[in-house]
C-alpha cells in the first residue's frame, strides 16, 4: 500500500499554551502573596462567577491537576497509595485520588506543598464530584463550600423552570461568595467573563472543526496539551485569545496542508480520558501512519457546539456573534448556565444512546476509519455507557477496538497488551508498520 | 515453496513448516523465560525433522504474544489474523472462531475469505484460559491430560459461585470438603471456562460454521461445555494449538 507523506512542522504556539499552563498552577500557588484569593472545583463548575470577585482570584480545577499527577506515575503511585492507605476504595475515580493524595502528601504537583484553598466552588456533575471537594474539604480541616446541582436533563428537554433552577442557585452562590470572601460582587467581572468564556469555548470547537480536513493539522496527544488550558480558566481573556491564536495558526496549517502526522493514511478517534500516563501509544499509533484526529471528550469537554446551517456540526454562535449584549447579572448567570447546559459531554450522563448519535456524527464528520474506545475504569461519568456506545458505532458501520485502562491509575493500564491490540486493530484495518 | 509459522504463545512455543502448502513438520517447547533461545532451538528442531536448512526457507513469521523474540523472523503477525488465515484454510466455512491458550482468549469473526470482521480479545482474566483448567487441576490432583474426559462423567451440575480463579481454587477445596464427585467439579470448572468465554463470544456475535482452536481446545469436557452453552456444533481442527503457527506461516506466503 503507499504510503503518503505530507509536510509536518511543530506548532508555533506551543510554548505559550506550556506557559499558560504553568503560570495557571503559580498563580494559584501564590495567590496569598498579594492579598489574593484561591478556590478549588471542578473544570466544569461555574468559574466565571467567582471571576466577579476580583482579578485576584485564582482556581485550581481538579480533573487537570489530577491529570496532571497522573502523568507523573511515581507522584501518582504515592498519592494513590497514600489514599487507599488511609480507607478509600481503589475503584474511585482516579482524579479524586490523586487529588486527595496530593492533599495527604501535603505535596503541590507543580513544587512545594499543597496549596489550601479559600473556599470551594463546585458543582455536581457526577457521583464522584458530589463527594470529591467534601472530602478534600474534610482532609482540609474544613474549607467553606458551595455546590451547585445541574443535574436539569439533557439540553435538548431544557426548559425555563430548569434553567431557573440553576441560575437560582447561583444567586444564591454570588451571596455567599460575597459573605465568605467578604469582598463586593462586581458585575462587570462577571459579565466580561461570560463573554471570554463562551467565545473561548466556541473557538475550541472552532479549532476542532479544522481537523475535519485531509490530513489533519493537529493530532489528538497535542490536542490534549491545548483543550487543556480550557478546563484551567476557560472564562478568562487569556484562553480566549490563545485560542484564537491557535485558531489562526491551524487554518495556515489547514491552507498549506501541514499535517500532523507525516504519513496520515488512517484516522481514528478515541474516547474518555486517556491514560495519562501512557500518551505514548498515539505516538505508536503514528508508526502506522494512524493518527487520532480527536474525539467526543477532547471536542466536547469544554468546546460548544450547534448544528450549522449545512447540517454538519460546527462551534456554538456565541451571545456577542449574536449581537447580545449583557447587561445585568441575571441575564449573565442564565447565558452561562444555558450555555454549559449545552456542553456535549454533559449530555451522555442522561443516556448512552444520546453520545453514541454524537460519536457517529464525529466519525463520519471527520471522515474516520475507525475507533478506539478507552475502556476507562478512572472515569464512570465519561465511560457510562460505553459498550453501547460501541455496539452503535459498530452498527454505524466502524471499525471499533478497545481497549482498557485507567486515566489516572498506571497499575491498571497494561501498555504491552494494549500495544498488542493495537497492532490486531491497525491489521485488521489493512496497515503495517511504516518502514522509513 | 517452504514457509515457517513460530507461534510464541504465553506457555508454549509451536513452529509449523509447510511445503507447497503441506505441513512437513511441527514442534512445540515450552516458552519459559528465554523465549528468544527456545525459539530458535525450536525452529531449528523443525527444519531438522523437515529435512531442510534455513537458506531453503522463503519467510518465517513470528506470531504470539512473545513474538518478538523471534528474532530471526523475516515477518511478523498478530495473533487474530494467523487465527482466522489457518482456520479459513483448513475449513473455508467457518465464521467464527475461538482461540483459547494459556493466557489469553480470543473470539474472532471472519468472512468467507478469512478477512477479519470484528474481534475480541481476553488477556486479562485467567478465568477464561487455560491457566484456571491447569489451577483447578493442581488443585483436584488429577493430570491435566485426563480433566476433560473426567468432567463428562459427570451426572451433575454444581454452578461454580466464584468469578475469579483465585477464589473459585477456595470453591473447589470446599466442594471437596463436601464430598462432591471429582467429576462433578471438573465439569463445574469447564462450564465456568465456557461461559466466560461464550460471553466473549457474544460480546462480538457468532455465526456458523464455528471452530475453536488453542491449547485448551483438547479439553473435550470444555468443548462440551461450550458447545451446550452457544448451542451449536462447535469443529475441533486436528492439532488445534497449532493452527495459530500454521496461519502465520500461511500468512508468509502473501
Amino acid at each position: 500500500m503507499a504510503v503518503p507523506t505530507y509536510k509536518t512542522e511543530p506548532l508555533q504556539c506551543w510554548n505559550k499554551a506550556k506557559e499558560i499552563r504553568i503560570n495557571f498552577y503559580k498563580d494559584y500557588a501564590n495567590a496569598h502573596d498579594n492579598g489574593g484569593l484561591r478556590w478549588a472545583g471542578g473544570a466544569w463548575s461555574f468559574g466565571a462567577i467567582p471571576a466577579g470577585l476580583g482579578d485576584d482570584v485564582f482556581p485550581l480545577t481538579g480533573e487537570p491537576y489530577a491529570a496532571s499527577i497522573a502523568f507523573d506515575k511515581e507522584f501518582s503511585l504515592r498519592c494513590l497509595e497514600a489514599v487507599e492507605k488511609k480507607g478509600y476504595a481503589r475503584d474511585l475515580c482516579s482524579y479524586m485520588r490523586n487529588y486527595w493524595g496530593s492533599i495527604i502528601l501535603n505535596e503541590y504537583a507543580f513544587g512545594g506543598k499543597f496549596p489550601k484553598p479559600d473556599f470551594i466552588w463546585q458543582d455536581h456533575i457526577c457521583c464522584s464530584h458530589a463527594k470529591w471537594y467534601q472530602v478534600a474539604s474534610e482532609l482540609e480541616g474544613g474549607i467553606p463550600a458551595y455546590c451547585i446541582d445541574v443535574s436539569v436533563g439533557p439540553h435538548q428537554e431544557l426548559t425555563e423552570n430548569r434553567i431557573d433552577y440553576v441560575v437560582g442557585q447561583m444567586h444564591d452562590g454570588i451571596e455567599w461568595l460575597e459573605k465568605i470572601s467578604g469582598r463586593r460582587y462586581d458585575d462587570e467581572k462577571l459579565i466580561e467573563a461570560v463573554y471570554e468564556e463562551c467565545r473561548a469555548t466556541s473557538v475550541w470547537a472552532e479549532i476542532c472543526t479544522l481537523n475535519k480536513t485531509v490530513p489533519a493539522p493537529l493530532d489528538e496527544k497535542s490536542m490534549y496539551s491545548l483543550y487543556v488550558l480550557g478546563t484551567l480558566k476557560k472564562h478568562s481573556k487569556e484562553v480566549a485569545d490563545f485560542y484564537e491564536e491557535l485558531r489562526d495558526e491551524i487554518k495556515y496549517r489547514v491552507e498549506n496542508q501541514i499535517a500532523a502526522v507525516k504519513h496520515e493514511r488512517c484516522r481514528l478517534m478515541s474516547d474518555t480520558q486517556p491514560p495519562w500516563g501512557f500518551l505514548k501509544i498515539f505516538r505508536y499509533l503514528e508508526k502506522f501512519g494512524a493518527v487520532s484526529v480527536g474525539s467526543l471528550y477532547t471536542f466536547g469537554l469544554i468546546g460548544m457546539w450547534e448544528d450549522k446551517e449545512d447540517g454538519t456540526w460546527g462551534p456554538r454562535t456565541t451571545p456577542q456573534q449574536k449581537g447580545i449584549t449583557i447587561d445585568n447579572r441575571d441575564q449573565a448567570l442564565r447565558i452561562l448556565a444555558e450555555w454549559n447546559l449545552s456542553k456535549p459531554e454533559w449530555q451522555h450522563f442522561y443516556s448512552p444512546h444520546l453520545k453514541s448519535d454524537m460519536m457517529i456524527r464525529i466519525a463520519k464528520e471527520w471522515k474516520l476509519d475507525g475507533i478506539m474506545l478507552h475502556y476507562n475504569r478512572g472515569c464512570e461519568g465519561l465511560t457510562v455507557g460505553i459498550a453501547e456506545n460501541r455496539l452503535a458505532l459498530i452498527e454505524a458501520g466502524f471499525p471499533v477496538m478497545t481497549f482498557e485502562g485507567n486515566m489516572g491509575d498506571e497499575r491498571e493500564f497494561d501498555e504491552a497488551r494494549t500495544a498488542a491490540r493495537m497492532d490486531s486493530f491497525m491489521e485488521t484495518l489493512g496497515f503495517e508498520l511504516i518502514t522509513e | 515453496m517452504i514457509l515457517v509459522g513460530v507461534d510464541v504463545g504465553a506457555k508454549t512455543i509451536k513452529t509449523v513448516v509447510l511445503q507447497n502448502g503441506s505441513i512437513i513438520a511441527k514442534g512445540k517447547t515450552i516458552a519459559g523465560f528465554e523465549a528468544k533461545e527456545n525459539a530458535e532451538a525450536l525452529f531449528e528442531q523443525a527444519l531438522k525433522d523437515a529435512g531442510i536448512s534455513r537458506n531453503d526457507v522463503k519467510h518465517i513469521t513470528a506470531t504470539g504474544s512473545g513474538r518478538k523474540e523471534v528474532v530471526f523472523a523475516t515477518k511478523s503477525v498478530t495473533e487474530v489474523t494467523a487465527a482466522a488465515a489457518g482456520v479459513n484454510a483448513l475449513h473455508p466455512e467457518v465464521r467464527s472462531i475461538i482461540d483459547v491458550g494459556a493466557e489469553e482468549g480470543r473470539s474472532i469473526r471472519c468472512d468467507d475469505k478469512g478477512k477479519i470482521i470484528d474481534y475480541a480479545v481476553n488477556e486479562k482474566c485467567a478465568a477464561g484460559a487455560g491457566a484456571f483448567t491447569e489451577a483447578m487441576a493442581r488443585a483436584l490432583e488429577i493430570p491435566i491430560e485426563e480433566f476433560g474426559s473426567l468432567s463428562l462423567k459427570s451426572t451433575q451440575e454444581i454452578p461454580m459461585n466464584a468469578q475469579c480463579a483465585v477464589f473459585a481454587e477456595s470453591e473447589v477445596v470446599s466442594l471437596l470438603h463436601a464430598k462432591t464427585p471429582l467429576e462433578d467439579i471438573a465439569r463445574s470448572v469447564n462450564d465456568a471456562i465456557a461461559s466466560r468465554i461464550s460471553s466473549m463470544v457474544r460480546k462480538v456475535g457468532f455465526e456458523k460454521e464455528i471452530a475453536l482452536i488453542g491449547g485448551v481446545a483438547y479439553n473435550i469436557g470444555f468443548v462440551d461445555s461450550l458447545k451446550k452453552d452457544l448451542e451449536s456444533d462447535i469443529i475441533v481442527p486436528d492439532d488445534p494449538e497449532f493452527i495459530v503457527a500454521y496461519g502465520a506461516a500461511l500468512f508468509g506466503g502473501k
